[in-house]
């Protein structure tokens, strides 16, 4: 049986489609699960949240989302340790919903970031990250204005100090601290990054970088750890 | 009582305004050289009935640490008006 992946969609998510198709380019049996909906169904191994502007990012970027019944279920999902993903939108979700620490503020000089950048594999036990190998740098996509990941200095020390930090950027496009493209929860199954890993899954899209990432996930989700 | 509750929304100290700081360098261009400190927030106004205005306080700074603000990179500052 291949591994089943939850996509969230929210109105105003644009990415999940694309996620969709680059897991199931994989092999994974990859869904769309609704915002509305209160439950994750059983068969689900892993969880994406996708990037967009869910709810129209009003207020904040993520602000509205994280009221969403389906973040109860992703929540509970999370804590059970099920592996799950916030790309771009999909990480200020997870911030704004207490699943992963600090914040993504707009990136310095206020310029919408459509670029592909270089990032470093910084932690390798994250779920995002475990086929990867440390200091092996990656081009992915990234496309945002409220990028720049911040947090306070004891929450940067612990990030470093429990091997949260999953990502860098080697030429720091937003002005993030630390350099910082993606992180993970303590226990490593939430990750969250800026970069679009499913938007690099070809050369054809110009860079398969991706594909290790979204391997990692999927090996991540078929292990029986829950 | 009812209340006249503004929020004032605005970036912490030491997070970056990148806003501000692009507005503080384009005044000068109008010959507002004089001009430092400039910050960009946003003001959320509303209504609130309450028992007391320390009541009230207390409700409207619930909302801003849980919903209104994120704390890690947003301050508010609360004012009260009490409707006649």
């Amino acid at each position: 049986m291949s591994t089943v992946i939850g996509v969230v969609q929210f109105p105003g998510s644009n990415c999940e489609a694309d996620v969709v198709e680059a897991a199931s380019g994989l092999g994974a049996d990859a869904r769309l699960l609704w915002h509305g909906d209160a439950t994750i169904s059983p068969g689900v191994d892993a969880v994406v949240v996708p990037g967009g502007f869910a709810h129209g990012d009003y207020l904040r970027p993520g602000a509205i989302a994280r009221f969403s019944p389906v973040i109860s279920a992703v929540s509970d999902f999370a804590r059970g340790g099920g592996p799950v993903v916030g790309i771009c939108n999909g990480f200020q979700v997870l911030t704004e919903a207490g699943l992963l620490p600090g914040a993504l503020r707009k990136n310095d000089g206020l310029r919408f970031l459509c670029t592909t950048v270089e990032v470093e594999v910084v932690a390798t036990r994250s779920a995002l990250t475990s086929t990867t190998s440390a200091g092996e740098v990656l081009r992915l996509p990234i496309n945002h204005f409220e990028g720049a990941f911040t947090c306070d200095d004891a929450t940067l020390e612990e990030l470093g100090a429990n091997d949260q930090i999953v990502l860098r950027y080697v030429d720091n496009p937003n002005g993030s601290i630390d350099d910082i493209a993606g992180i993970c929860n303590e226990e490593g199954n939430v990750v969250g990054l800026m970069p679009h890993p499913e938007r690099a899954t070809s050369e054809l899209l110009g860079s398969s970088d991706g594909i290790g990432l979204l391997r990692s996930l999927i090996d991540s989700a078929s292990v029986p750890s829950r | 009582m009812v209340f006249d509750v503004l929020v004032e929304v605005s970036p912490r100290q030491g997070i970056a305004d990148p806003q501000g700081q692009t507005i503080e360098r384009s005044l000068p261009a109008l010959g507002f050289g004089e001009v430092s400190g400039v910050r960009v927030g946003k003001a959320i106004r509303f209504q609130v009935s309450s028992e007391s205005e320390a009541v009230a306080r207390a409700e409207v700074t619930d909302m801003c640490a849980r919903f209104l603000t994120n704390p890690v990179i947003e301050d508010s500052a609360v004012s009260l008006t009490p409707r006649p």
